[in-house]
């Protein structure tokens, strides 16, 4: 493998050095390093970060390959600076046997990309009744850590308490996509104002601030941690600094377009807004932000849910929820924390790499992603231009779908390079087209 | 003739959407419908010219007009000139002993029902045709249902025959406003899901205007389910443009959460509200939204006997009425429930004339829309809001 | 014409007009560049003039309804009653017809809103219609007024009066009773004042492009 010479880098947005990366690891930080033979990146002075680790990503192979693909999924994640995602679990088949979390393990290894880290369900069929082989898909070369059966609630409360229970012999996580369903019989925004008068049934804050709160509860119970998916109120934001504060082992993920777009945006009724949870008010967006900033809420996750036109260009009450997120997390989170000085580039490194990798734990083993920036550490790096903007065309996009909510808006900053184990993914912004090199995360 | 007065300059799209828009985003959402104003030597340029001087060089800062999706699309002036021009139409129709007029010879409304409704649907083939348009009936059964890919396919095949209108009646929210950008002719809310039903609110107005001289200073309460009534939706923002003092009667759970946020008063007490209304508006209430638990959730409340009991309008509650209080329906009562099967008749008198004025109204609806060159009233639907909190 | 005031010296004592407009019109103007061709007086006699006609042409005004085009042309058929009633005792009915719905150049403006239309209680069967509008230009107004009135009956016999003819018919069209011919050309404009609508009473002609 060649070496790269990163040359005039800030590592976390700090002072400019030369960085080296050699056989998949990086092995010099220097000001002035001789070229050698190294191929050369010049950075400009843009900042360096690890390899942002999403955890929570639709790929939606297998099953719907016409809205997203495992290739095209990681194209747009390498293109937004990620290199490893995790895969939610609600395919078709649904990911809840070690045979579908090792497909999807082996599609992202070939695909070469960036690493993908299967979530397995938690419930069989992602029915909430029986528990699936949790542990099967543990042992299985996806190595699977993070359980959840996202997109529906394990809303029984017993069923919950004995999932949070067996994970722990593997060191697993449950990660709760918090409604409680009895609240939210045929949904469609956030319950408020906005709702009241554009006649679409609401998805009241309480349903899921009621499972947090009983999630927590049943974590500190059973002594096991416990993870919640894109919380999106304020009182979400309230009950896990509650939780924390007690020394329970809760973590949780807030999106990019929960940090930006408020529930307002549904008056168009354009269903590129319609998302679960849902948009919320301005109110709660700003307890986000600064539930981020804190440290209440432990990262950024994309939540990235690509749908196809049809499901789409459609009623709002017809239409599939969901948006597509990979390509834009880091500019939305540029621009809704670190332009208005609410979080450091170092911070940023923490919120959407060392943090998910590790409550995904995938800060451990052979390949670990999320590790800091630092001779010896493995080359998953991505080099950031601050002061470049870009305004966001669905229809350039390298997700096979178009439903980004942010088409038209222009994003601060830009992803030039991202580099996975030492290997280019993305150079000047595109994809570098070459077959997989790396051996995945073995 | 007075000389040219500016073309009617408007509110800020934001401020005419239910919650606002962005007005920025509004303001340039159809380049291609910004069109000059003509030279405002009409009688409807001068009505609508009141909300604002127009822009020093005569250019109409809002895109046209073009759909009536929502009862805040009507500014006051916009609604007044729909229930004049619905009395005048009325008159005409009237006096005349045929019963066509010339005026919209040559277009096509497309009256779209994804829901049954023979009632509103009649009405606006009625009107359409005593304008002569040519009217299209495209009935799209259990499309609800079904993906809204269905919606855009037909919302094409209708642009392909050249459509100058659609009326659209849809059983979700917001259809309408989707189809607005998928159509170049105008579409004329029908009717959508829990949102809205613009063209009732107006009927509604129109007879009120009829039976008490006046909307502006009405006390109207509107009793029941208005957690799912877009009629109630349509009334409470039309009335308050037109002056009227709105209250609200149901039990808690059939009135939204936000319902504060409204431009009106909320009373879970009708006995209270009765002695001072000059309008009662009694909504439909369906039975499915009592009873036991199910797959649609939640029952809204105990039983028709106790919902009866506490909001329905029996021989008693409405002898608590004002002489001239008038007492409204829009139809199909459930008698017995909401309304006793004695104020029911005394009531439909008031349903008969109803019938009358929903044509007029839409009559005057589809002139002002697609009368002349271009629309006299209505909005367009903002493009996809570009904010978020900072 | 001169344009100079002159006070109105009636033969007979005419129909007052209020002598201020209904609110919310303010007295009209005269427009920049525009003069006055008849005003005051003149107008009157004018109006006088056409009454004596039609007394004369109508045998008194037996069976005759006057039909006025909103919004001067209403104002015109009432004062033309006035006047017959004042020289015969003829009591002659008037309304008011619009024409708008009817109109074939709907298209080329936003739509208008409708003036009222109101037949008087006897209707319009058998009877001899006048209609009754300030300007006749293309006759494209009168030729929709034509049609809304065949909408509301079927009148023994249909008369147009007009208080001014400015040419240019661009229809098989003419006036049975004219108050004034005035040879205009095309780009000027033609604006009849009246004291119930505008304050005052005149004709002015006007530079191009305010015309109706």
């Amino acid at each position: 493998m060649s070496a790269w010479l990163l040359r005039d880098v800030r590592p976390y947005g700090e002072d400019a050095v030369d960085v080296r990366l050699v056989d998949g690891r990086i092995a010099e930080l220097g000001r002035d390093l001789p070229t050698g033979d190294s191929r050369v990146l010049d950075g400009a002075s843009g900042v360096l970060l690890p390899g942002l680790v999403d955890l929570h990503t639709h790929l939606r192979e297998p099953g719907r390959e016409d809205a997203e693909t495992v290739e095209t999924g990681t194209r747009a994640a390498a293109l937004g600076g990620f290199t490893a995602v995790h895969a939610m679990a609600n395919t078709d088949p649904v990911a809840d046997t070690a045979g579908v979390v090792e497909q999807v393990w082996r599609l992202g290894r070939d695909a070469g990309h960036c690493d993908v880290a299967p979530v397995g369900a938690v419930t069989i069929g992602l029915a909430g009744e029986t528990m699936a082989e949790l542990g099967t898909m543990a042992d299985s070369a996806a190595r699977v850590r993070v359980f959840s059966d996202d997109g529906r609630c394990v809303s029984d409360a017993g069923l919950m308490r004995r999932a949070l229970e067996y994970v722990k012999a593997f060191d697993g996580v449950v990660a709760q996509h918090a409604q409680e369903p009895r609240l939210t019989v045929g949904a469609q925004m956030n319950e408020g104002v906005v709702s009241s008068m554009l006649g679409l049934t609401g998805w009241p804050a309480v349903a899921e601030e009621a499972v947090i709160a009983r999630d927590c509860l049943l974590a500190a119970h059973v002594g096991s941690r416990l993870h919640v998916c894109h919380v999106s109120t304020a009182g979400s934001v309230e009950l896990v600094r509650w939780a924390k504060s007690k020394g329970w082992d809760v973590t949780v993920e807030v999106t990019p377009h929960h940090l930006l777009l408020t529930d307002d945006l549904a008056t168009t009724y354009d269903p590129v807004f319609k998302v679960n949870p849902p948009l919320r008010t301005a109110a709660d967006v700003e307890a986000l932000r600064a539930g981020l900033a804190d440290g209440t809420i432990d990262c950024v996750a994309t939540d990235h849910a690509p749908h196809a036109l049809e499901d789409k260009e459609a009623e709002w009450g017809a239409a599939l929820p969901g948006m597509t997120g990979l390509e834009t997390a880091l500019g939305v989170v540029v621009e809704t924390m670190v332009a208005p000085g609410r979080l450091t580039w170092r911070q940023v490194a923490q919120r959407l790499s060392a943090a998910p990798a590790r409550i995904g734990r995938l800060d451990e083993g052979p390949s670990p992603q999320g590790r800091p920036l630092a001779v010896g550490e493995p080359a998953n790096v991505v080099l950031v231009d601050p002061a470049a903007s870009w305004t966001v065309d669905p229809r350039q996009s390298a997700s096979r779908s178009r439903n980004t909510p942010f088409a038209g808006r222009t994003l601060p900053s830009r992803v030039v390079a991202t580099f996975l184990r030492g290997r280019p993914t993305v150079l000047d912004s595109a994809i570098v087209e070459t077959a997989h090199a790396g051996p995945g995360r073995a | 003739m007075r000389t040219a007065t500016r073309g009617p300059a408007t509110p800020p799209a934001a401020t005419r959407s239910p919650s606002g828009g962005d007005p920025a985003a509004a303001g340039t959402a159809t380049p291609g419908t910004a069109a000059p104003d003509t030279p405002a030597q009409d009688t409807a340029t001068r009505d609508t010219a009141s909300a604002g001087a127009g822009n020093a060089d005569g250019t109409d800062p809002r895109p046209m007009g073009r759909h009536l999706l929502s009862a805040a699309d009507l500014s006051l002036d916009e609604a007044t000139l729909v229930l004049d021009t619905a009395e005048e139409l009325a008159r005409v129709s009237q006096a005349a002993t045929v019963k066509k007029l010339p005026t919209l010879r040559g277009r096509t409304v497309v009256n779209l029902f994804f829901e049954d409704s023979t009632r509103t649907r009649t009405s606006f083939e009625l009107a359409a045709k005593r304008l002569s348009a040519d009217v299209i009936n495209f009935s799209a059964k259990g499309s609800s249902v079904s993906k809204g890919e269905t919606l855009k396919d037909t919302a094409l095949t209708l642009e392909a025959m050249g459509s100058d209108a659609v009326v659209c009646r849809h059983s979700w929210s917001g259809a309408p406003a989707n189809l607005a950008r998928w159509v170049r002719g105008s579409v004329v809310n029908a009717g959508d899901g829990t949102h809205e039903h613009p063209t009732q609110a107006l009927l509604d107005a129109y007879t009120m205007r009829q039976r008490l001289g006046r909307v502006e200073g009405l006390k109207v309460t509107i009793v029941g389910d208005v957690l799912h009534s877009r009629v109630a939706r349509s009334n409470v923002l039309l009335l308050h443009t037109l002056g009227a003092d709105v209250t609200l009667v149901a039990p808690p759970t059939l009135l939204p959460v936000g319902v504060g946020a409204w431009p009106a008063a909320v009373s879970y007490d009708l006995d209270a509200v009765l002695p001072t209304s000059d309008v009662v508006m009694m909504l439909r209430v369906q039975r499915e939204r009592m009873g036991p638990a199910g797959e649609r959730g939640t029952a809204y409340f105990p039983s028709a006997r106790e919902y009866a009991r506490r909001y329905g309008l029996d021989v008693r509650r409405a002898q608590a009425l004002p002489d001239r209080a008038v007492v409204m329906h829009p139809g199909p009562m459930v008698r017995g429930m909401e309304i006793s099967p004695e104020v029911a008749d005394g009531v439909r008198s008031t349903i008969q004339e109803q019938v009358a004025n929903g044509v007029s109204v839409r009559m005057a609806v589809l002139y002002l829309l697609l009368g002349g060159a271009q629309p006299a009233i209505g909005s367009v639907p903002s493009e996809p809001g570009r904010r978020g909190l900072s | 014409m001169t344009a100079t005031p002159s006070t109105p010296s009636p033969v007979l004592p005419a129909t007052p007009p209020p002598a201020t407009p209904p609110p919310g019109r303010p007295p009209t103007p005269a427009a920049p560049g525009s003069r006055a061709v008849l005003q005051g007086s003149d107008v009157l006699r004018v109006v006088d003039r056409i009454a004596h006609e039609l007394l004369e042409k109508t045998g008194g005004g037996q069976d005759v309804v006057l039909m006025g085009i909103p919004t001067r042309g209403t104002t015109l058929a009432r004062r033309l009653a006035a006047r017959m009633a004042a020289f015969e005792g003829a009591t002659v009915p008037t309304g008011s017809l619009d024409v708008t719905l009817y109109r074939d150049d709907l298209r080329l403006k936003r739509p208008r809103a409708l003036e009222p239309t109101a037949v008087p209680s006897g209707g319009v069967d058998g009877r001899l219609v006048v209609l009754v509008d300030d300007v006749l230009f293309s006759g494209r107004t009168v030729r929709a007024a034509l049609d809304a009135l065949a909408d509301l009956g079927r009148p023994r016999a249909v008369q147009l009066a007009v208080l001014v003819d400015r040419g240019h018919r661009e229809l098989p069209i003419r006036a049975d009773y004219v108050g004034k011919n005035i040879p205009t050309s095309l780009g000027e404009s033609v604006h009849v004042l009246l004291q119930e609508v505008d304050g005052r009473d005149a004709v002015l002609l006007g530079a191009a492009g305010e015309q109706r």
